[in-house]
């Protein structure tokens, strides 16, 4: 399908409107907001995918909050039971779905490019397309607030048959299915894409084994996602055929298997666990190596681990059905499983701290963060690996034990991880530092406000308080470490208030601050070596890579003694950031257009066909006209320039596209 | 450092020529590579389904009660056949023999629309038979196992035609011959997903 001409070579200042299907006008880079719901540039896209998904951290935060209010005291009635359901499935939801992943997603769109040398991921319309999707997709599990006759109450893991008709009569658990299909879309294309970009647009030099320890751990996250979301994809689709379309694949009356969901959902849902995790290890191994002032201890041992934890990350889902009744072989074998994976995930622990061992360490803001991310993660991987011992797993599981393990596993490890990453590349993107003071002062906020709060969970679900019931009995000695797990989410949530009013100020206060130039940190990879914030071409010229840590090289020589000695100033060293001329793929609307087809059939499904017509129309078309449309557009502003030799790679993007997208349309 | 830059005159084809990506294979069709990596996922999970649901029904008919395999083997042999005449066009176009790389899509396609022909055949039989989407899990299986094949031959027939309108109105010819390939690769996958559907599904009987 990727048919088209080759784009006409115009002399500049020529005019001539594109207008593929004859609708939308071509958008030109113009500073308004039209460059951003039409922008291609992986930095933009990342961006818009952190502010996003912070909204989104927000929304679940308040969720959370209500969740804490709620069982401050015992037998309180600030929310009912049904509501509660709600409020605690689209929590975890939110979180997970809605910020976790987009949040390491605005990352992995922003560094991979700059960490391997490229001027773009492979296929920059899709990249705007799967951002769009999954905004789409998160707008779209929200209105079932409002349209839906309330959220999904099932838990984020919606069990059947608890997420059937019967059970669950209001349109919630639609909304979460078909939600969650267009926001695994999103992520399909996005891993789809990340991935080629990370295997085939390296720079010169740059062979995989050089690729900075992040892209690596966001590589293998891509590959998680792209073999993992296919499952739960099914999985989501039966069930919204079953409530849709009266099929029988989860009524225990007819026959079915009410296991065959909680089999899918984990498959699924176990590596969903290392997709959050795996980007927060990446990053913390650029910024520990960095604040410590040694290269990574054993690159290769936190590569390799990485890739073990991808492929062991499969074998280990039905340490969540212990108590299912799936019998003593498979729960001895999966409890094996889950005992051995700690493996490669202590590699890491022990390879950050050998990495800081002996190291001239600066605690800044981030290294707080990434330090807090490796001990808060060793709790939670401790209590992990007691539920791995089936025998203990059956006294802790569906307890708040579970609910204070998983919080420190992706509060703990993976969010703050995230938040390293935002004070480290803060500079590079915005490109001014965020102030440090503050920051620190977020820091440890967050920290206390994270242990008041989890913490006590341990000892909650120890005493045998149960997960997902919206209030406890006085008397069993619960009372006391409720209220502290109350008054630590509301500091948790002062936390986040007070980063986002560090966010404001520091940018308030910027212009009368020095700029942080290119490389503030004195850091190792690639994105340091262009200005900050980054141009819109990225790199000048394309950087050739001689070693791992080439840009560290660049500034530091080892002599023969062993000693370090410095040969360049970053300032020096660093590409200036001014060239013209360079070639940049255009803005286009489809992938927007696309994206609003989407909830449009959402809605269809549930309230009436008829809108699935509109919304197919509005996809099918966006596919077509996006097919049509040249990636480079002739009459394109500033970076356009005039060789098309390389025109092999504008149409060939959309061979892919056409059939990804057409597929997505019939898997709807 | 002076070394440490690519010489001036690449830059503008730097990442964006096909041929140099790191690993010799085009970005898309390592994409589709790897979308159809992810499709397996999508087919084993669905494959899954049916086979724990396989004997699964309170009422009478199950699916393996209806399979006619004589019919089935037929249109089975029908798409097999339409992977040969994809071929075909592949290398039609690889020479740059549009009128016969056109001819072998249009086949291609046709094929493809004779087993869809079959699958709604075969679906109406059944039923007739008193086999519904609803009628139990077995069947709810089967059908939605068998119906996203069917879909996916769909999306596989547009993007066949689409390719002969384009190459009627000259804007697909040898030279991006990899555009055909591509979807050359996923007309071949979803051949290939059949062979194994109708292998598991209808040739091994029920216990
Ligand atoms: C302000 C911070 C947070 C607080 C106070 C909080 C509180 C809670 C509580 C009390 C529950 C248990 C509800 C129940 O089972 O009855 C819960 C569940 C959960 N939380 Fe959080 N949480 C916070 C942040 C997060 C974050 C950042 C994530 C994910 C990255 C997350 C993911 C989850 C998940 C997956 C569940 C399970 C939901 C379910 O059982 O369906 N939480 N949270
Ligand atoms: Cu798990």
């Amino acid at each position: 399908m990727a048919i088209i001409e080759e784009p006409l070579a115009l002399t500049s200042g020529e005019q001539h409107a594109e207008r593929p299907l004859g609708v939308l006008t071509r958008p030109q880079a113009n500073g308004s907001w039209k460059d951003w719901v039409s922008t291609v540039d992986h930095k933009k896209i990342g961006i818009m995918y952190g502010v996003a998904a912070m909204f989104f951290f927000l929304v679940g935060g308040l969720e959370a909050l209500l969740i804490r209010t709620q069982l401050a005291f015992p037998e309180s009635g600030f929310l009912s039971a049904d509501v509660y359901n709600q409020i605690f499935t689209m929590h975890g939801v939110t979180m997970i779905f809605l910020f976790v992943m987009p949040f390491a997603a605005a990352f992995a769109n922003y560094l991979i490019p700059l960490q391997i040398g490229a001027r773009d991921v492979a296929f920059p319309r899709l990249n705007a397309l799967s951002f769009w999707v999954w905004l789409s997709g998160a707008i779209f599990l929200n209105t079932s607030w409002i349209v839906g006759g309330g959220g999904a109450d099932c838990g984020w893991f919606c069990y059947s048959p608890n997420s059937g008709i019967t059970f669950s009569p209001t349109n919630g658990v639609d909304f979460y299915a078909i939600g969650l299909l267009i926001t695994g879309i999103a992520s399909l294309v996005s891993a789809v894409n990340l991935a080629v970009t990370c295997l085939n647009m390296r720079a010169p030099g740059m062979s995989l084994f050089r690729m900075p320890v992040l892209t690596w751990m966001l590589l293998v996250t891509q590959f998680l996602l792209a073999f993992a979301l296919p499952v739960i994809t099914v999985a989501l689709l039966l069930l919204l055929f079953d409530r849709q379309f009266d099929s029988q694949f989860f009524d225990p009356e007819a026959g079915a298997d009410p296991l065959l969901w909680q089999h899918l959902f984990w498959i699924f849902g176990h590596p969903e666990v290392y997709i959050i995790i795996l980007p927060s290890f990446g990053i913390i191994s650029e910024v520990i190596p960095a604040f410590s002032r040694k290269p990574i201890f054993g690159y290769s041992f936190m590569v390799f681990s990485g890739i073990a934890i991808g492929f062991m990350g499969w074998g280990v889902w039905a340490h969540h059905m212990f108590v299912s009744g799936i019998g003593p072989i498979s729960v001895f074998a999966f409890s094996m499983a889950t005992m051995f994976i700690a493996v490669p995930t202590g590699v890491k622990i022990l390879n950050w701290l050998a990495t800081m061992w002996g190291g001239k360490l600066n605690f800044s803001t981030a290294m707080l963060f990434a330090v807090g991310t490796v001990t808060m993660f060793t709790i939670g991987g401790l209590s992990g690996v007691t539920h791995s011992l089936a025998p203990a797993d059956t006294q802790q599981t569906d307890t708040y034990y579970i609910v204070a393990h998983f919080h420190y596993v992706i509060f703990g490890g993976g969010v703050l991880g995230l938040f390293a990453g935002v004070y480290f590349w803060w500079p590079k993107v915005f490109g001014h530092l965020l102030d440090e003071r503050r920051g620190k002062i977020h820091f440890w906020a967050m920290l206390i406000g994270f242990n008041l709060t989890f913490g006590p969970m341990h000892v909650l679900g120890l005493q045998g308080m149960s997960r997902r019931i919206n209030t406890y009995s006085s008397g069993f000695g619960f009372e006391f470490w409720n209220l502290v797990a109350t008054i630590g989410s509301y500091i948790l949530g002062a936390s986040v208030l007070y980063f986002l009013w560090n966010v404001y100020k520091s940018k308030k206060d910027a212009p009368n601050l020095p700029a942080p130039g290119p490389d503030p940190w004195d850091a190792r990879s690639l994105e340091w070596s262009i200005p900050s914030p980054t141009p819109e071409h990225n790199f000048d010229e394309i950087p050739v890579i001689e070693s791992q840590d080439d840009w560290w090289f660049r500034k530091y020589n080892i002599e023969d003694d062993g000693s370090v000695v410095r040969i360049s100033s970053a300032e020096d060293a660093a590409q200036k950031g001014d060239a013209v001329g360079v070639h940049l793929p255009s803005p286009s609307f489809w992938p927007l257009v696309l994206a609003i087809g989407l909830p449009l059939i959402g809605y269809g499904l549930i309230f009436n066909l008829w809108l699935c017509v509109v919304g197919g129309l509005l996809t099918g078309g966006a596919i077509y006209a996006w097919v049509l449309e040249p990636v480079d557009d002739p009459d394109a502003g500033a970076h356009g320039h005039d060789d098309h030799r390389d025109g092999g790679d504008p149409d060939g993007e959309l061979a892919t596209v056409g059939a990804a997208g057409d597929d997505m349309e019939g898997e709807d | 450092m002076a070394t440490a830059t690519a010489p001036a005159t690449d830059i503008h084809h730097d990442s964006h020529d096909p041929h140099a990506t790191n690993t010799g294979i085009s970005n898309n069709k390592l994409a589709m590579w790897l979308f159809l990596s992810t499709e397996c996922l999508l087919f084993g999970a669905l494959i899954s389904t049916y086979l724990i649901y396989k004997t699964r029904g309170n009422s009478e008919v199950l699916p393996t009660d209806l399979f006619d395999i004589p019919f089935t083997s037929v249109s089975s042999f029908v798409l097999l056949m339409s992977s040969l005449t994809m071929v075909l066009a592949l290398s039609a176009f690889g020479r740059n023999d549009l009128d016969r790389g056109k001819a072998w899509l249009l086949v291609t396609a046709m094929l493809g629309a004779v087993f869809m022909g079959g699958q709604a055949y075969e679906f109406t039989a059944f039923y007739e038979e008193g086999l519904g989407y609803t009628t139990n899990p077995a069947a709810s299986a089967f059908y939605t196992l068998t119906g996203f094949h069917g879909a996916h031959v769909s999306i596989g027939i547009i993007m066949l035609m689409s390719l002969w309108v384009a190459a009627n109105q000259g804007k697909l010819t040898g030279k991006n011959s990899e555009t055909v390939e591509i979807v050359g690769l996923y007309w071949h996958f979803v051949d290939l997903v059949w062979i194994f559907i109708f292998t598991v599904i209808y040739l091994i009987p029920p216990e």
